[in-house]
């Protein structure tokens, strides 16, 4: 699952990435209740994986579940499907591809979602952005484009939600009175 | 579809949101904003280039109801930065090599009030390269003082795109303020040879001119 290179350096006696707690097997007379959530928490730990601050990664990163990264990546991630989130600390010198895209951090690279970016406030990203919606906070940092994919005559790349497309905005504003490509006139 | 309906699709929170960022927020009127937004709905998938600071509304706006392609370039932090380490003089020649893209690139370009903190060399070397970079045909919006800056804190101003004829501006600090106002023919002179398509004085006596290649 994970293409490592060699430069990789796990914290000292602190792992990467946490692991499940062990659960001793219990009695067919327990509760059931008890024994329904654990599975589940642990089902939930299992799913969200963290790259700690102290870790640096060069090189490509692919996963199958959502992954939240507080150190340095350089290279490339990539995440069908699934959520990343660049925590406060992180800093993300790579191409990135998800399915939602949260940045708390830096990022200095292009950022591919197909649900969501979202700035957070302090997050910082310089890169262009192609996401069917893009949410930026005010306080954070952006330089580039976004491009939410809304291509006249195919409704397939719509952003969720969306009603219209700008073709069919154009052959609305053709069909009002006022002119294509004139100056509007004034009311 | 009117405009007015593409501003009807605003998420409710963007007022919660203003309110609770605590910052100070001005509601004015705009006449020239929706013949530029009339102007680049016009075009198929317009690419919009934004000057002024990154605001969330304006890019979920701008992409999500009029389909554009944003480029965002924040050029008031390249003033507060020239203005901190006290390089504005060199501010015309970073201007020359600011913009990068190549000729004919953009349907629109929001300048919003940017000239007013640019002295003349760096008023006209902005205005050249944005007549440079404005496709023929494309529409650049700007905002210019015609009056003496008011005293007090040195502000830059958000401008938030409300309802169809409105403007929300939201002041952040400034290391350097307003400088004195452009002259009408100097404006007009130093966007050649983009032509003055539409030019509203209002009551705030902030002058919006669109401009058209």
């Amino acid at each position: 699952m994970w293409k490592r290179d060699e430069a990789v350096k796990p914290t000292g006696g602190q792992p990467a990435v946490p692991t499940a707690p062990v659960t001793p097997p219990q009695s067919a007379g327990a509760a059931a209740a008890p024994q329904a959530v654990e599975p589940r928490r642990q089902q939930m730990e299992r799913d969200v994986v963290n790259i700690g601050k102290s870790v640096v990664i060069k090189g490509e990163l692919n996963g199958s579940e959502d992954l939240t990264i507080e150190g340095h990546v350089e290279g490339k991630i990539e995440l069908k499907d699934h959520v990343l989130t660049i925590g406060p600390n992180g800093k993300i010198k790579a191409q990135v591809f998800a399915k939602a895209v949260i940045v708390l951090g830096e990022v200095n690279g292009n950022v591919t979602a197909s649900e969501k970016v979202d700035i957070r406030d302090n997050g910082s990203v310089d890169g262009d952005i192609v996401s069917p919606r893009v949410a930026i906070a005010e306080g954070a940092h952006f330089r580039g484009s976004v491009d939410m994919q809304r291509k006249a005559g195919q409704p397939g790349q719509q952003a969720p939600g969306q009603k219209s497309t700008p073709q069919q905005v154009q052959n609305q504003n053709q069909n009002q009175p006022q002119a294509q490509n004139q100056p509007a006139v004034a009311r | 579809m009117a405009i007015s309906d593409l501003f009807n699709r605003r998420r409710k929170d963007e007022a919660d949101t203003a309110e609770s960022s605590g910052a100070a927020e001005v509601v004015l009127p705009t006449k020239a904003l929706p013949k530029f937004l009339t102007a680049l709905s016009a075009r198929s998938q317009p690419v919009l280039l934004d000057l002024g600071p990154v605001v969330g509304d304006n890019v979920t706006f701008f992409g999500e109801q009029l389909g554009c392609k944003i480029f965002v370039e924040d050029l008031y932090k390249d003033i507060e930065r020239h203005a901190r380490d006290g390089k504005l003089e060199e501010f015309p020649a970073f201007l020359a090599k600011r913009f990068p893209q190549a000729t004919d690139s953009f349907d629109g370009i929001l300048c919003w009030d940017v000239f007013d903190y640019l002295d003349k060399p760096s008023a006209q070397a902005l205005a050249s390269q944005m007549a440079r970079i404005l496709k023929p045909d494309g529409v650049l919006l700007a905002f210019f003082n015609a009056s003496e800056p008011k005293p007090g804190p040195a502000t830059y101003t958000r401008h938030v795109v409300a309802e169809p004829a409105t403007l929300r501006h939201r002041s952040y600090p400034a290391a350097r303020g307003k400088l004195r106002p452009i002259l009408n023919r100097d404006i007009v002179r130093m966007f050649e040879p983009l032509r003055v398509a539409e030019q509203f004085l209002l009551k705030t006596n902030q002058r919006e001119v669109l401009f058209r290649k």
